[in-house]
């Protein structure tokens, strides 16, 4: 289904302008609050209105658009760089030793509940926007191994492998020579997954005061300040909570439509 | 089957160890002296130390992890720094609301998802498929205590239909129903999503089979096979599901439980964790992760048994 590529592409691509264009430009300076002009509505001056301190919701969402990214990206970088290694570590030696304590590791980390954990995490070390990435970052290691993992064991059965340990090529050479490059569908499409699950995860511990701390903006923290004048000014609320939703449903479809786009075998049914 | 459930205990019990030794770990580190809050920054010196080691606050770390465990095996789990109170007793009152509510929640999901994915399967590929395909993504995007204060606006300051928070206890049955209402809808909607998904392709794969078209040619309609047929068949990988969806219920109450004011046991973690109350967070906290690990294994055994394949590997 093309158009789910295409929507989902644009909802993303939407957050990421957001976030890119606030490095050099917003509505309003975010740090002047404004009280006399509190609670606004939307308006041709301030579009989304303002919150309860005056400030722009437009620029608010600008800027916690980059917090949110940045936190998530970085998560999926943690989950890539530390999983993907693992898990061609495990492939490359499936059955072995190695491969058994990857993955009963992997099966340990997952029988976290990963918000008590994350939760844990940024009680211990304190609530900041870094430790908010490490929390997440590490429940998305196992994700990224495990995929990579069940998509290369299919790849060292294949003749082109054998070839290359004929050639003399060692284990670690061929994964990331041949095996490695034959799984990159699979990661990006995960990665985009991660990407959606790690915005929802950094507004939740941002809304309950563990992520982004002030003066950084979030999505999840504006969501948590409005939920006091929810009754007086819904705007405050509802917008946040509707970029949370944009974004994630948009890198949900990319997802999707990355998905079907790159899997050769649903190309051939859809022909 | 005996070898395969010897294995799944084996790593049942790893599971629980290696999480008590994590949690008392992280929890170690949680910054800020028990002793100090509890008796304030203007305490003496000799109080503090006599606090300490009253609380065994100054015994090697080893020593207290081993301490804990033991007394955690033994249905000990200590008592409460702030409250005095045992820590077992804490946990069972609130989990007389968490656990009410995460099986509330799994109810509603199971409500919304079987029609959803049942209808979704039936159209598969019309546009009414689309449509609430399309809905379910919606579902799954959902950050749930948004919707919660989306829901709290709607009934509880609208409508005035339902509390917008608080919990009366079981005492008052009816308004303590009411009271875990909106949040019980607040978690089970994404979670209706995903499993409604998982039925849809679930129950699309099995139409596929032979025996599906079997039942088809012997004149019975697609509404029919797909009821008689199709979903016990597909029904397998929406159990795993579910039991993987109790475990998230339980533990994505925490924030939900904080919207809604709710005595749960997230909440007790939360507030455990800002009174510096480290023997709570880590009893509450190894409860959690006890009875996610413990789901998991059931639904583990569930699946064997209805999947003979399984018990092989």
């Amino acid at each position: 289904m093309r158009w789910t590529l295409i929507i989902g592409a644009a909802l993303a691509g939407l957050a990421v302008l957001a976030a890119a264009v606030s490095f050099v430009w917003t509505p309003y300076d975010i740090t002047q609050m404004a009280v006399a002009n509190k609670l606004q509505p939307p308006s041709a001056a301030h579009w989304l209105g303002t919150d309860h301190f005056g400030r722009d919701i437009l620029s608010m969402v600008m800027l916690g658009a980059r917090t949110s990214i940045a936190v998530a990206l970085v998560a999926v970088g943690i989950g890539i760089a530390l999983g993907v290694p693992l898990g061609l570590i495990a492939a490359a030696n499936k059955g072995g030793w190695l491969d058994e304590v990857i993955m009963r590791g992997n099966d340990l980390i997952f029988a976290f509940p990963s918000l008590v954990i994350a939760i844990l995490i940024t009680a211990a070390f304190g609530p900041s926007a870094i430790n908010a990435i490490i929390a997440i970052g590490i429940f998305n290691i196992p994700v990224f191994a495990r995929v990579t993992r069940a998509g290369a064991l299919p790849v060292w059965t294949l003749d082109y492998i054998r070839a290359a340990q004929v050639a003399g090529k060692g284990r670690s050479r061929i994964s990331v020579e041949h095996v490695l490059p034959n799984i990159l569908n699979l990661l990006i499409v995960q990665g985009t997954i991660q990407f959606s699950l790690g915005i929802l995860a950094e507004a939740g511990l941002s809304y309950v005061g563990l992520g982004a701390q002030p003066p950084t903006p979030s999505w999840g923290r504006m969501l948590a300040e409005a939920q006091t004048f929810v009754t007086l000014a819904p705007h405050v609320a509802i917008i946040p909570g509707l970029c949370i939703v944009a974004t994630v449903l948009g890198l949900n479809l990319l997802g999707d439509g990355l998905r079907d786009a790159l899997d050769p075998r649903l190309k051939v049914m859809r022909a | 089957m005996l070898r395969y459930l010897t294995r799944r205990m084996l790593s049942l019990a790893l599971g629980l160890l290696v999480a008590s030794v994590v949690i008392f770990l992280l929890v170690e580190m949680v910054p800020g002296d028990p002793a100090t809050f509890m008796l304030g920054t203007g305490a003496q010196p000799d109080t503090l130390a006599a606090l300490r080691a009253q609380l065994g606050l100054d015994q090697p770390l080893p020593l207290r992890y081993a301490n804990w465990l033991g007394a955690v095996l033994t249905g000990d789990l200590g008592h409460s720094f702030t409250y005095k109170t045992p820590v077992a007793g804490m946990i069972w009152d609130r989990m007389q609301v968490s656990m009410p509510l995460a099986l509330m929640a799994l109810a509603l999901a199971v409500m919304i998802a079987f029609p959803v994915g049942l209808y979704a399967a039936s159209r598969r590929g019309q546009p009414q498929d689309t449509a609430v395909m399309g809905l379910t993504q919606v579902g799954i995007a959902l950050p749930n205590f948004w919707f919660a204060m989306l829901l709290v606006l709607l009934f509880a300051v609208r409508l005035r239909w339902l509390p917008a928070g608080g919990f009366p206890g079981w005492d008052y049955p009816v308004a303590a129903l009411r009271a875990l209402l909106l949040p019980a809808i607040a978690l089970a909607l994404p979670q209706a999503a995903i499993l409604a998904r998982v039925l849809r392709s679930s129950l699309i794969e099995t139409m596929d089979q032979d025996y599906i078209r079997t039942a088809r040619a012997k004149g019975l309609t697609r509404g029919q096979t797909l009821r008689r047929h199709a979903l016990r068949n597909a029904l397998i990988p929406v159990l795993t599901i579910l039991g993987m969806q109790f475990s998230f219920l339980m533990a994505g109450a925490i924030i939900i439980e904080n919207v809604f004011y709710l005595p749960g046991l997230g909440r007790l973690i939360f507030q455990a964790i800002t009174q510096r109350d480290l023997i709570v967070v880590q009893s509450a906290v190894l409860v959690l992760v006890a009875a996610v690990i413990a789901v998991t294994f059931l639904v583990d055994l569930a699946y064997a048994a209805v999947d003979p394949r399984l018990r092989r590997r």
